[in-house]
């Protein structure tokens, strides 16, 4: 029972807004010394588990990239790029990079989206100027919805996009385990399978609430249009 | 044969180079803690190579973890100043390149897509050794593509010096902040929780007071838990091992027979639900949001909660439906 109270550490640490490095290092050490290991022993737990998931920050490698191609204006080309191709509408960016999400990520490549490395240089400037172009100006409300909404196309085509794929790590997780704590034989390729009804589930489900977004972005925006057009004229000369 | 083990070598290097830049940026009031976290990281990757194959102890790898999470776990990290081009700059090259801009964020993900399907299995000469590691080649292609893409890139902006470019990855690094680390150590304190006999406990609670053989009840359950104990940690690779050693296994699948496949794919999937709604799955939804400059923190996490309790109601349906 009292080993627990590292799950309770985790709650209350995270309820209480502690650091959550500091909440996580506190509960795994205390769930180790509860559950009979040595202090040595503990410390080898992290050591090894630390090792053997480096994988999960990987994706830092491609920064370097990202930042060299923003320091010479890719963001800037993207939303020149969109001000021309006028018929999208924000909503429709989005579903699009959601179902793009799905497939790559189903395919292996989650390397191919994320917030450092595709919304913050590519999806979000061409939302904003396809909506800039639709519905003038954006308030700073809208502009938070729009990037919020970005984001989670990011991570609902990612959740529900690479599990359809059989070597990634979430499906490896799944059959390691059962195969070596139950002796089961479990294929990847059947968990992947398995994954496709909920994949389906949300494309339509989130999709469909994308594409309400320029419902809820011109009622939003409806109000201050006189504005707008003004402020979309001083930005031509960038062009 | 391409290992997995240089790509992080390679991370760990720049991890260190970036340390070293951090150390000499007086623009930043906590440079040395910042310097001292990431090159303890950077360290720490290369280190657990001799970990991952047992011929080091892992005792020290340990308590450089540790290390890391107290410095930047008692405010000892920070951001330098700004890293970033003046806009007038910007817009100047945007309008000079152009288009092109695109070639080398292109190039980087189809590098890895041809590593991750063609290349896949491919020899180095008939007979030879694999050309990539095995299991890893997604990940391999990740680090090729981006060698190949800043490549291009330095040629595209006539940038002679790289260190530019790390520069402005260490601006993003920065921006990131510890929260980049943080799905790692959830990974870590997963195994620890499974190590330490957590998961059995929970089956112990929950199968008293599950009324016996009644299957939904049981599917709700394990649904429902994969996604809060999701919510709680931040991570439903933390959550699985836990979720599946106290109902998952036991109840769904020995008890009630049902179908291991679906039962084990759904439950996973149900815990990225939870995960869709939890600030502690800082990287999916706290680290974007800072990415985005948005005032509230909390806006990926407010535009994706209606998404998230729709797909768990699919996923409690889909399990009911074709596991039994």
């Amino acid at each position: 029972m009292i080993v627990l109270l590292g799950i309770l550490v985790v709650v209350a640490g995270f309820a209480t807004r502690r650091n959550p490095l500091l909440v996580v290092g506190v509960a795994g050490v205390l769930t180790g010394l509860l559950g009979g290991m040595s202090p040595l022993k503990v410390l080898e737990a992290f050591g090894t588990g630390f090792a053997s998931s480096r994988s999960v920050t990987v994706f830092a490698v491609a920064l370097p990239v990202i930042g060299l191609l923003e320091r010479h204006g890719l963001q800037e080309q993207a939303r020149t790029l969109m001000n021309r191709l006028a018929r999208a509408s924000a909503g429709r960016v989005l579903a699009v990079y959601l179902v793009f999400r799905q497939l790559s990520a189903a395919f292996g490549l989650t390397g191919l989206g994320g917030p450092a490395q595709a919304v913050r240089p590519m999806v979000v400037p061409m939302a904003e100027a396809a909506a800039e172009r639709r519905h003038g100006t954006l308030t700073d409300r809208a502009r938070e919805r729009l990037r919020s909404f970005a984001a989670s196309a990011d991570n609902v085509g990612l959740f529900f996009g690479e599990d359809c794929f059989l070597a990634v790590g979430s499906i490896l997780l799944i059959t390691g385990f059962v195969n070596a704590t139950y002796h089961a034989d479990l294929e990847p390729v059947q968990l992947a399978l398995w994954a496709i009804p909920t994949a389906v589930c949300a494309t339509l489900i989130h999709g469909a609430r994308l594409l309400r977004l320029d419902h809820t972005l011109a009622r939003d925006l409806s109000a201050p249009a006189g504005r707008a057009t003004a402020a979309v004229r001083i930005e031509e000369p960038s062009k | 044969m391409i290992k997995v083990e240089w790509l992080y070598w390679l991370v760990g290097a720049m991890f260190v180079a970036m340390a070293a830049q951090m150390a000499v940026d007086r623009g930043n009031p906590r440079r040395y803690g910042s310097a001292a976290f990431w090159g303890l990281l950077g360290a720490s990757f290369v280190y657990g190579t001799w970990v991952a194959d047992k011929s080091a102890p892992a005792a020290p790898l340990g308590v450089a973890v540790l290390l890391m999470i107290c410095l930047a776990g008692f405010g000892f990290t920070g951001r330098g100043a700004s890293t970033a081009a003046a806009p007038e700059r910007r817009v100047a090259s945007a309008g000079r390149l152009g288009s092109r801009l695109f070639i080398p964020a292109l190039a980087l993900p189809l590098v890895a897509l041809a590593c991750g399907t063609l290349l896949k299995g491919v020899h180095l000469g008939t007979g030879g050794p694999l050309l990539l590691q095995t299991g890893s080649e997604t990940l391999l292609g990740l680090g090729i593509g981006t060698i190949v893409a800043l490549g291009i890139g330095l040629l595209l902006t006539r940038e002679r010096n790289p260190a530019v470019a790390l520069r402005s990855g260490r601006g993003l690094l920065e921006a990131m902040g510890w929260a980049l680390l943080l799905p790692q150590l959830l990974a870590v304190l997963g195994s620890i929780f499974q190590s330490a006999g957590v998961g059995t406990q929970v089956g112990k609670i929950t199968t008293h007071f599950l009324p016996d053989g009644s299957t939904y009840a049981a599917v709700a359950v394990y649904c429902l838990g994969m996604a809060l104990f999701t919510i709680i940690m931040g991570n439903a690779f933390a959550a699985f091992p836990v979720m599946t050693a106290a109902i998952g296994w036991p109840i769904l699948i020995t008890q009630l027979h049902g179908n291991p496949a679906v039962v084990l794919a759904v439950g996973m999937l149900a815990g990225f639900c939870g995960t869709l709604v939890t600030p502690m799955a800082a990287n999916f939804n706290l680290v974007p949001a800072a990415l985005l400059e948005l005032k509230d923190q909390y806006g990926p996490i407010k535009a994706q909660v209606p998404t998230a309790g729709a797909l768990l109601v699919c996923n409690i349906v889909i399990m009911s439906l074709f596991a039994f």
